[in-house]
């Protein structure tokens, strides 16, 4: 399942894409960010599915674009920690 | 050298005077339909009280939302005509944030005043005036009463949504649940403040950290968003007269 | 009094072809939406009776008031009687009689493979305050979805709040918004609050009222078909949500899509609490096989 958190505003579209068909619950995407935007636990969507997935935390959900600010307005261009820490690729932005 | 400085807002059309530096005149008027209109009329004021008109000025400097619709010839940033207005009221400011009818903005200076950073917000009611504006409406409480009102909150409650629209359902479900006027007021400046302190954040808040614009004048607001920020907030005096002061002191070379 | 032109009509239905008394498994499910409320009750897998209602100032309320609402008209029905239920939608913690709550995304996945058949493949829900686009297999199952429920643009709310600035019935919007000669260009204002007293001055400047509602609904559905586009519309496509039964957007959304989309064989506003009802089918049996294999 391919899960887009986010939202669409006036400013433009801000999405985190977790392809859950690749992702299985590790949780290094939780403890690579900065802002606590990740949380791991029972799929909301699919509630057929055993495996522990991760997801957007709801408390940041809604404000993704500032919550994601101190990684991707860095001078350095650094890559975001938590694509860099999921091992299999499964996460990806829309901006 | 007399010069001017007009800022056509969403809402209002100021116009500052300046001479010298210092400022000779100023006026609000109505925004209104028409903007030509509109500002015709606030020169037309200006003249009546001050004896000034656009004859008299060196130089016309415009700023504002609605700068092209009234087709002046030479036109500044908003982001531009509120630092330097900010920072020529205090030097010491570092930190700008305008929130004006309908839109909002958070700037950077650095210590000669120069803009650095910036984070804009002019697509989304929320983070602007119109947001308090709609919610006071639903609450049957008039715009000049409801900062005072939210000062004798008592209990905090949250408006959880970020939409203004979604936010106003979100407060009829208060009213039903018959939480008291004041603390539905503070629940509305909070949200406010909150929408405000992530565009801050956006470009870091260093002090000193001055806001401009018509809605400073709410105390309400004023209150919940030094909280939110955990610093001192400046509120200068006629605050919505700041940008349109700055424009002018650019006009002058200044 | 004046009049509430965003109030839209409560509805129920019970199915003519159906008895609940001959049946095995009854269900449930309740859907607990910010602006509306669904509650649909289903006998061995197919639609018996449901109801649509305004949703209360709280989620409790509105379930029971839906439930109730659905079991009228139907012999002697009662919530004892209903084996499984699964309460879903923004209040669906607080369905005092569900069994479990379930995300609306595959409720709504669920629903519209009932209502439009195995077939849909994307499904666009445009509910009260969010808007929803989403991908499934032919038994009903997510494969992609997205849904934006942060900002008011491209939800049934926009339509409420321009239907009673306009003084048109909701009911009415879609059919009107068709009666203009040449598509004016969309409200440029993506923000409900700002397109609001956009519309204000249009209508000062002299645009009739279909013009206004043609230039709304034009923005609407070039909002939502970018939503759309980002997780790719593949046939066949279907819509659920109040916003299906606006002919205006609809036409609309087609019309930029290329896309045709399905007719429902039952009101799309149920979608939601018709998938919940069919999970909980799904539920019910599989603990009425732990049951018998005690």
């Amino acid at each position: 399942m391919i899960a887009n958190y986010g939202y669409k505003d006036g400013a433009g579209d801000f999405f985190i894409t977790i392809d859950t068909g690749r992702c299985d619950g590790c949780g290094a995407c939780a403890g690579a960010c900065p802002a606590e935007c990740f949380e791991v636990g029972q799929d909301p969507n699919d509630p057929l599915r055993d495996e522990p997935v991760a997801i957007v935390s709801e408390a940041v959900r809604k404000s993704i674009r500032y919550a994601c600010g101190q990684c991707k307005r860095r001078a350095d261009h650094a890559p975001l920690p938590c694509m860099e820490a999921c091992p299999r690729d499964a996460i990806s932005h829309s901006w | 050298m007399l010069t001017a400085g007009v800022d056509i807002g969403a809402k209002t059309i100021k116009i500052v005077i300046v001479d010298d530096g210092e400022i000779k005149a100023k006026n609000i008027t109505m925004s209104g339909y028409n903007l030509m209109e509109s500002n015709a009329q606030a020169w037309a004021d200006l003249e009546t009280h001050y004896g000034y008109n656009t004859g008299d000025m060196d130089k016309i400097l415009v700023t504002g939302a609605g700068r092209k619709a009234i087709k002046a010839a030479d036109e500044v940033t908003e982001a531009v005509a509120a630092a330097r207005g900010s920072f020529a009221l205090c030097e010491s400011v570092r930190t700008v944030i305008e929130v004006g009818s309908e839109e909002g903005r958070a700037i950077k200076i650095d210590e000669g005043g120069k803009v650095i950073d910036f984070a804009i917000n002019e697509k989304c009611a929320s983070g602007t005036g119109a947001f308090i504006e709609a919610m006071a409406s639903v609450l049957g409480v008039p715009l000049e009463e409801l900062g005072p009102m939210s000062l004798k909150s008592t209990s905090c409650v949250a408006i959880k949504a970020q939409c203004a629209v979604f936010a106003e359902s979100e407060l009829v479900t208060m009213i039903h649940s018959k939480i008291p006027k004041p603390d539905m007021a503070r629940a509305i400046h909070d949200a406010l403040a909150g929408r405000v302190v992530s565009m801050v954040r956006w470009v870091g808040i260093e002090q000193s950290v001055m806001l401009i614009g018509g809605v400073s004048r709410n105390i309400g607001f004023v209150k919940s968003l030094g909280q939110k920020l955990e610093c001192e907030v400046i509120v200068p005096q006629d605050p919505e007269y700041v940008s349109a002061y700055g424009t002018a002191l650019i006009a002058a070379g200044r | 009094m004046a009049e509430e032109f965003w109030r839209w009509t409560e509805s129920r239905w019970t199915n003519p072809d159906l008895s609940w008394k001959d049946g095995k498994i009854l269900t449930a499910g309740v859907d607990v939406g910010s602006v509306s409320s669904q509650a649909v009750i289903t006998v061995d897998g197919q639609v018996y009776a449901y109801a649509n209602t305004r949703t209360e100032p709280d989620s409790a309320s509105s379930a029971i008031k839906a439930i109730n609402r659905a079991l009228e008209d139907t012999g002697g029905l009662t919530l004892a009687n209903i084996q499984y239920t699964v309460g879903t939608g923004y209040g669906r913690v607080n369905v005092p009689f569900a069994q479990r709550a379930i995300t609306e995304i595959s409720c709504h996945a669920r629903g519209a493979n009932f209502i439009y058949g195995p077939t849909i493949r994307t499904v666009l829900d445009m509910g009260g305050q969010d808007c929803k686009a989403i991908r499934c297999d032919e038994k009903g199952k997510v494969t992609s979805f997205l849904m934006n429920d942060k900002c008011a643009a491209g939800t049934g709310r926009s339509m409420e709040i321009f239907a009673d600035v306009l003084g048109v019935s909701i009911n009415e919007v879609g059919e009107l918004s068709l009666q203009v000669e040449e598509e004016p260009p969309p409200v440029s204002s993506t923000c409900v609050v700002f397109a609001k007293s956009e519309a204000i001055g249009l209508l000062r400047k002299g645009w009739p009222r279909e013009k206004v509602l043609a230039s709304y609904s034009s923005a609407m559905a070039h909002r939502v078909v970018s939503l759309l586009e980002r997780i790719g519309v593949e046939k066949e496509f279907g819509i659920t949500g109040g916003i299906a039964k606006n002919k205006g957007v609809v036409t609309r959304l087609e019309k930029e899509l290329g896309v045709t989309a399905l007719i429902p064989n039952y009101d799309p506003q149920i979608a939601g609490a018709l998938g919940a009802a069919m999970i909980a089918q799904a539920l019910a049996e599989k603990a009425n096989s732990r049951q018998d294999s005690r």
